[in-house]
C-alpha cells in the first residue's frame, strides 16, 4: 500500500508552512530533510537519547517520536529559532562558557529540554537538574559540565526576565 | 518506515467504525511506546487511527470522592493538574515520574494502560485505587482489566475513554526505576481506604497485580515493621538481565514498606 500523502499546516520557528507529508514521515524527518534545519540531530532513532528534542506547542518532546501529521495545526521550535551566532540564546551562552559539550551531538537536545525545564520551573537545584535531564543523553562530558551550564544558564535567563 | 493510512476520527463513534473497516488498525494515543515499535518494526498496523482529535477523550473532573481523568490526558498534564494534586497527590506523583519528560509530554493515561506493559507506573495506580476503567462500551473494574502479559480486558476495536479513581485516605508510590529506561523494575502503590488497604504492585510479574499477602499484613497493622515477616510468592516474576525473581520479591517488600513510611510522612 503506498503511503497516502497528507496536508499540514504548522509554523516552524515563527514561519509558516503548508506541506504536503507522506504520513509515515516522522517530525524529525520533516525538519531536517524538507525544511533542512538540520541543527535537530537523529542520535539513537529509537527514541531514547533526546537528540531530535524540539518544543511543540511550547513542550520539549522528541521529534522522533511523532508524525509530522501529528504536528497539524502546531508551533514547533527547534534550536535554530532560540538564537544564533551573533545573538545566542543564553542557554546556549552558558553551555558555551561552561564548556558543557565535546562533540556537540546531543547539545541541541540538551538545549532545547534545559529551556523547557526552566521555563517551567521555580529555581531548579542541581538535583533537579539531574533528573530533569533523564530524557538527553550525551556520551562525552560525564554530564557534569551540562549540568553546571543549565544552572548558569537558569540564572541568565531568569536576569533576562527582570 | 512501513506506509499505512493516517485517520483522525473526531468522535469515538468514527474511530469504532473506522476500526471496523480497516485490515489491521492500531488506535495511536501518545504514541510513546506505539512509534518506536513501528520504527522497530514490531508493529505494522495498516492503519492508525489517531484519537487526538476526539474532544471528550480529554479533561480531568474531580467528583465527589473520586476524580475522573480523560483517556487522552498527558502524564505531564496528570502530574501538573491542581485537581490531582489536591485529590490524590501520590497519583499526580507517580504520572511525574513516568518515562522522561518528553515522554511525559506526549505519552497518554489511556495509552499506558491499553498497552499493560508490565514494567509500566499507572497500572499499580489503577489496581491501589480501585479505579474504574470506562471504555465506549462499558465499565470494566480494577480487578478485571489487566490480564496478562500486554493483555487487557479490552475487545478488539474497543477504546478507552476516562479513568475514575476513588480518593483514597491516603496513598503513596515507591518505584525502583530502571536507571537507563525509568520503567519500574519493581513499583508499589499502597493506599489506605476507610474500608481497609489496598497494594498494587508493577514491574515485578507478567502484568500489574494485587498483592493480597501485603494488604493482609498492613490491615492487621498499617506500619512497615508489619510487612517484616510476608512472604512474597515470585514463581511467576520476571526475570531478565536487570534483575531475578528473587531480587524483584525482596524490592516488592522494600519499596511497598518504603511507601507505608510515605503515608505517615509524605
Amino acid at each position: 500500500m503506498a503511503a497516502l500523502n497528507k496536508h499540514i499546516h504548522l509554523r516552524v520557528n515563527g514561519v509558516s508552512h503548508a506541506l504536503e507529508v507522506p504520513a509515515n514521515m516522522l517530525l524529525v524527518e520533516l525538519l531536517r530533510q524538507r525544511l533542512r534545519l538540520t541543527g535537530t540531530h537523529v542520535g539513537c532513532d529509537t527514541c531514547q537519547c533526546g537528540a531530535c528534542t524540539v518544543h511543540l506547542d511550547g513542550r520539549a518532546v522528541k521529534s522522533c517520536a511523532l508524525f509530522a501529521v501529528q504536528a497539524d495545526g502546531c508551533r514547533v521550535c527547534t534550536i535554530e529559532g532560540i538564537g544564533g551566532p551573533g545573538g545566542l540564546h543564553p542557554m546556549q551562552e552558558a553551555f558555551r562558557d561552561c564548556h558543557a559539550l565535546q562533540c556537540g551531538f546531543c547539545t541541541p537536545g540538551m538545549i532545547m529540554r534545559a529551556i523547557d525545564l526552566v521555563e517551567r520551573s521555580d529555581g531548579l537545584d542541581e538535583q533537579a537538574v539531574r533528573e530533569g535531564l533523564e530524557g538527553n543523553l550525551c556520551r562525552c562530558t560525564g554530564y557534569h559540565n551540562i549540568i553546571k551550564a543549565v544552572l548558569q544558564g537558569q540564572e541568565a535567563m531568569e536576569a533576562d526576565d527582570d | 518506515m512501513q506506509p499505512f493510512n493516517y485517520l483522525k476520527p473526531s468522535t469515538l463513534t468514527e474511530a469504532a467504525a473506522l476500526h471496523r473497516q480497516a485490515d489491521e488498525p492500531v488506535y495511536l494515543s501518545g504514541g510513546q511506546t506505539l512509534i518506536p515499535a513501528m520504527q522497530q518494526r514490531l508493529s505494522a498496523p495498516s492503519d492508525l487511527i489517531d484519537l487526538s482529535g476526539i474532544a471528550e477523550l480529554s479533561g480531568i473532573q474531580a467528583a465527589d470522592g473520586a476524580i475522573r481523568i480523560g483517556a487522552f490526558t498527558r502524564h505531564a498534564q496528570v502530574a501538573e493538574s491542581a485537581a490531582v494534586r489536591s485529590a490524590i497527590p501520590a497519583l499526580a506523583r507517580l504520572a511525574g515520574r513516568i518515562g522522561d519528560a518528553q515522554v511525559r509530554n506526549l505519552g497518554t493515561l489511556g495509552g499506558s494502560l491499553a498497552n499493560n506493559d508490565p514494567a509500566a507506573d499507572y497500572p499499580a495506580a489503577v489496581l491501589a485505587l480501585g479505579a474504574t476503567v470506562h471504555t465506549d462500551q462499558r465499565a470494566i473494574a480494577a480487578e478485571d482489566f489487566f490480564q496478562a502479559f500486554f493483555e487487557t480486558a479490552l475487545d478488539h476495536g474497543e477504546v478507552i475513554r476516562a479513568l475514575e479513581f476513588p480518593r483514597p485516605r491516603r496513598a503513596a508510590y515507591r518505584k525502583f526505576p530502571n536507571p537507563a529506561s525509568r520503567y519500574a523494575v519493581v513499583g508499589v502503590m499502597v493506599a489506605e481506604f476507610d474500608d481497609g488497604v489496598r497494594v498494587g504492585v508493577t514491574g515485578a510479574g507478567p502484568c500489574a497485580f494485587r498483592a493480597h499477602g501485603l494488604e493482609e499484613a498492613l490491615n492487621a497493622s498499617l506500619s512497615p515493621d508489619a510487612l517484616d515477616r510476608v512472604e512474597i510468592p515470585h514463581e511467576d516474576f520476571n526475570r531478565d538481565l536487570y534483575a531475578s525473581a528473587e531480587y524483584r520479591a525482596q524490592l516488592v517488600k522494600v519499596m511497598a514498606m518504603r511507601a507505608v513510611r510515605d503515608l505517615f510522612d509524605p
